[in-house]
């Protein structure tokens, strides 16, 4: 075998399975991967002695047949997942220094499984971001290179401020970026309003917001409570089915957790999906929608009649209000779950003179402008003489989407098919400067899932006029990730596996 | 609307009467072994930072997940305060900037609370009985305590009580004297106590009071209300309620307004004064709480509860009239404290009930305020005083005796009241030849007193006396009149 970690997980797991692998190879060469790819910037912090530990501890139970599913998987774990010990800081500046005593259900039930970790992955502070691009730690560069750039141009921009270079997407870019740059071979990420399609459309790689409540949210440093929701990216469908079966189940800890057996996904991967019926809103075809991607979309309509799917136009009327309520819930929900972060018990402090100066300095020092933005539009709608003109015409809003689908599914409709973004990925520095709403369009297509607690998968699915990776999102029923699976895996197929950058950096 | 303050309840101004108009808010801790939303023990004491979870020290990451207990003990006591209960209520997040409220909201049931409108029957004297409505209660989570008296620098926060659960009872502002409302509180403490849902605890805090208080001019609408935080005694509370009436009164007649403000008793002064100013009046910003969902049950749950209900003190204080034929007053008086209550039911089957009545009033309760004492530390149990109202009513000892043997039997903890009179030569004369004896022997010694007595016969008294005295008081005073009277032709 010459580079282990071009391997999807499912391949490496059955060699470490069949022993023609050790757990510990696998992952001293993902330690090497990472150690060459410092500059892309999607690990901010390296755990090789933790990995190494890990592994050694896999292959003793791989050699005693006693490995569990994920047994010698090297994995990137996104900063916002409380992992004991190490580093956990959602990106942010005001959890300076702060090293939880607790792990997060989801990677607890990952470790439970057998998985390695490699180390904390970039994100958008507080995962507020698409592009990466607001980590206390530095933009993340993907593996991707802008139309007619070459290596050694790509590697100046690195070394310098990586304007240039294109963006992994966000919030989980660091996640998306590791993943296809194959620092691991498979990632958590957690999605609010996007953040795991996105990034995976961006970069050529799979990403599933599971349905909300899911994944136990015990452990994630919060952004919107009743819209975040942990899942995996990684090189495939079923790499992400794999990670996902582990990473889902109830946890009495979570109150928003649900308790409903785990299927085994991956056995949904390669079932039939003739007549099953396929979604296609029309209000998704927004205005100054680009050709390529409709085109991509219509090339997956395509693929989905091939296997035998039904497809019907489906209306989602209350699709355009999605993004401006999302842009009321979210910040609202935000500007209170970020009020603990005050520099009394952990994080940054900055002193002052009294209390309030206190606060006032250790959240003007520990905040970046994109959440203090978030958490000054969140305090807004929720002040008295604003709340019923805001957050309760949000809540209403997202009422009137959830039902959108509800009838939708009603219908008999399987699952609903939609462009992933309405863009490639663009360029490091290029927008949301001048006009924040500018990068909050990229989370269009992807919001109203959120909002309605759906699951939704992103899938690679061609390529753009750039050779940028364009992605598909399938929207599926409550709790049926399964047939988002099945449909999923029949894209990729259809589509060919992406074929990700070779290492430039 | 409330009903307007009877005459007797106004107090004078310099320019004519006012009327009180006084609504409270009581926060009752919760009784349960762990906090509302965590694991962490609910202990009273303990060092600080004792009792924290990762919850309640809000870590990055943390969920709050109900605790059943709690929502039982909140229903339990809005069937106790006769209330409607609602079988779906919802958590709402109360936000503010403090130290010692580490998630930087506190999450409070704002919209919808568990328990809706109740009321509650209040003695406020002997003969004067007022009803009381209950808004709401809700639940709600404690904030931690702020210590600045540690060091000269910097201040310390202990987060034991950070997350324990409150009751917020919200009364209807139908109180109109510090009296009434100190007769509220007392009661409501009551009802909890029997319930076993707060230990009603003032000195440690489990229960603390936000008074509201206005005046008016009677018939009015009602005036500009302030509300003084945290009172935590219930003398405190008429106290301030006195002081604060006086400061609106003497303001408006004055020419003055009344701001609407939030205010502080300080018992040393005996004055209320401003807690913060309106600059700093918060925005709660108020919202459901995204991680919880709406807390419902069925009926079924409620029913449950209910059926497991002890008997409330107005239940009790009506079976102990019905029953035990005890005139209101004193039925009011036992059922106070439920131990009171069982203490009393113990003596009183199978007994006088009314002379039980009236040595648990009179005597026990005498004894145990003089020293302080609580009745379940009692140092004469019910079986003793039982032992000692049978003794009266068979006739063994006489009521004054009775008296002393008490004190013998508090002294001397443990002892046989019935052993005692034995032992001690306390039994009553009941021999008719003894007491003859005497008689004769008083008669005899005092001849110039038999004239006065024939004359005028309410000198009986000094010849019963001198009787008692001669016997030691063991002579079965019926006996001794009767004789005294026929002897002296009276």
């Amino acid at each position: 075998m010459t580079d282990v970690t071009r391997l999807t997980l499912a391949e490496a797991r059955d060699a470490l399975q069949s022993k023609k692998l050790s757990a510990t190879e696998l992952t001293q060469a993902h330690l090497s991967a990472i150690e060459k790819a410092r500059a892309l910037n999607a690990y901010i912090v390296e755990t090789p002695d933790q990995a190494l530990a890990m592994a050694k501890a896999s292959d003793e139970k791989l050699a005693k047949g006693q490995g569990g599913p994920l047994e010698g998987i090297p994995l990137g774990i996104k900063d916002l997942y409380a992992t004991k010990g190490v580093h956990t800081q959602s990106c942010s500046h005001i959890l300076d220094g702060f090293k939880p005593a607790y792990e997060s259900t989801v990677t607890s039930q990952l470790w439970r499984d057998g998985a390695v970790m490699l180390g904390k992955l970039n994100m958008d502070e507080f995962a507020m971001g698409s592009s990466n691009e607001t980590s206390y730690y530095g933009p993340v560069a993907s593996p991707w290179l802008p139309k007619g750039r070459d290596g050694a141009w790509a590697r100046q921009q690195l070394a310098g401020d990586k304007k240039g270079l294109l963006v992994p997407g966000g919030s989980s870019g660091g996640s998306a970026a590791a993943v296809a740059a194959h620092l691991c071979l498979g990632a958590t990420a957690s999605d609010t309003g996007g953040s795991i399609r996105q990034p995976a459309a961006f970069t050529g790689t799979v990403g599933i917001k599971p349905t909300y409540g899911r994944c136990s949210r015990w452990g994630m440093v919060a952004f919107a409570s009743s819209l975040d929701q942990a899942g995996p990216i990684a090189r495939t469908v079923r790499d992400c089915a794999i990670m996902l079966r582990s990473m889902a189940g109830h946890d009495p800890k979570d109150a928003t957790s649900i308790d409903a057996p785990v299927p085994n996904y991956e056995e949904s991967l390669g079932r039939s999906i003739k007549g099953k019926k396929i979604g296609i809103p029309k209000e998704y075809r927004v205005e100054g929608m680009s050709a390529e991607i409709e085109k991509l979309w219509s090339d997956g309509i395509a693929f989905l009649k091939a296997a035998g799917a039904e497809i019907v136009d489906i209306s989602l009327p209350h699709t355009k209000t999605a993004l401006p309520a999302y842009y009321i819930v979210a910040p609202a929900e935000a500007s209170s779950n970020l009020a603990r972060y005050d520099g009394v018990r952990y994080g940054l402090r900055v002193p002052g003179k009294d209390i309030s100066d206190m606060y006032e300095k250790t959240r003007r020092a520990g905040f970046g402008s994109e959440v203090r933005r978030r958490i000054m539009i969140g305090t807004y709608v929720l002040s008295a003489g604003y709340y019923d003109a805001y957050y309760v015409r949000a809540q209403k809003i997202r009422t009137l989407i959830k039902r959108d689908f509800e009838l939708a599914y009603a219908q008999g409709i399987d699952a609903i098919l939609t462009p992933a973004t309405p863009s490639a990925a663009f360029g490091i520095g290029e927008k949301g400067s001048a006009d924040p709403v500018e990068m909050y369009l990229n989370d269009v297509f992807t919001v109203t899932v959120n909002m309605a607690g759906l699951p939704g998968i992103a899938v690679p699915a061609g390529l753009s006029a750039d050779g940028l990776p364009l992605g598909l999102q399938l929207i599926g029923r409550p709790f049926d990730e399964e047939t988002l699976f099945s449909i999923a895996g029949v894209i990729e197929e259809a589509a060919g596996r992406t074929v990700l950058p070779q290492a430039w950096w | 609307m409330n009903a307007a303050a009877k005459p007797s309840k106004l107090i004078k101004g310099a320019t004519g009467d006012w009327e009180i108009v006084i609504g409270m808010e009581i926060h009752a801790q919760v009784t349960s072994q762990s906090k509302l939303f965590s694991g962490a023990s609910t202990e009273f004491g303990g060092d600080p930072n004792d009792h924290v979870s990762l919850v309640d020290a809000a870590m990055p990451g943390m969920l709050p997940v109900i605790n059943e207990e709690c929502i039982k003990q909140a229903v339990r006591t809005g069937l106790g305060l006769k209330a409607q209960i609602n079988l779906r209520s919802t958590f709402d997040r109360k936000n503010y900037f403090y130290p010692d409220l580490p998630q930087g909201y506190q999450i409070s049931q704002f919209k919808s609370p568990i328990v809706g409108e109740g009321v509650v029957i209040v003695d406020v004297t002997p003969t004067e009985q007022i009803t009381v409505g209950v808004e709401r209660l809700h639940l709600e989570q404690d904030a931690g305590k702020s210590l600045h008296d540690q060091s000269p620098t910097d201040s310390f926060v202990d987060l034991n009580r950070s997350g324990v659960a409150l009751m917020e009872i919200v009364s209807k502002p139908d109180m109109h004297s510090a009296d009434e409302a100190k007769a509220y509180v007392s009661k409501l403490r009551t009802i909890l106590r029997y319930l076993g849902t707060c230990d009603g605890n003032m000195e440690q805090g489990s229960l603390r009071a936000d008074v509201n208080v206005s005046v008016r001019r009677p018939g009015e609408p009602l005036g500009t209300r302030c509300e003084i935080k945290n009172v935590n005694s219930i003398r405190f509370i008429g106290q301030a309620i006195e002081v604060e009436a006086r400061r609106q009164i003497g303001i408006i007649e004055d020419g003055g307004k009344i701001d609407q403000e939030t205010r502080l008793f300080d018992p040393g002064r005996g004055e209320t004064r401003s807690m913060r100013s309106k600059e700093e009046a918060h925005d709660y910003r108020y919202f459901p709480d995204p991680d919880l969902l709406p807390l419902e049950f069925d009926q079924t749950f409620v029913d449950d509860l209910a059926r497991g209900l002890p008997e409330l003190p107005d239940e009790k204080k009506a079976r102990f009239m019905r029953d035990y034929g005890l005139p209101a007053y004193d039925a009011g008086v036992l059922v106070m404290e439920r131990a009171s209550a069982d203490f009393y039911e113990e003596i009183a089957k199978g007994r006088d009930a009314k002379a039980a009545a009236n040595w648990v009033i009179n005597e026990l309760f005498g004894r145990l305020n003089k020293e302080g004492l609580d009745i379940t530390a009692s140092p004469v149990s019910a079986a003793q005083l039982g032992a000692i109202v049978d003794l009266i009513g068979e006739g063994t000892i006489s009521g004054k005796i009775a008296k002393d043997l008490f004190e013998i039997v508090w002294m001397e903890r443990g002892a046989d009241p019935r052993a005692l009179v034995e032992e001690r030569g306390m039994k009553q004369v009941t021999d008719t030849g003894a007491i003859e004896a005497a008689v004769d022997e008083i008669i005899a010694a005092n001849p110039d007193k038999v004239e006065q007595a024939k004359a005028k016969p309410t000198m009986l008294g000094w010849f019963v006396g001198q009787v008692m005295k001669q016997t030691g008081g063991k002579a079965n005073p019926q006996s001794v009149n009767d004789l005294l009277k026929r002897k002296l032709g009276i």
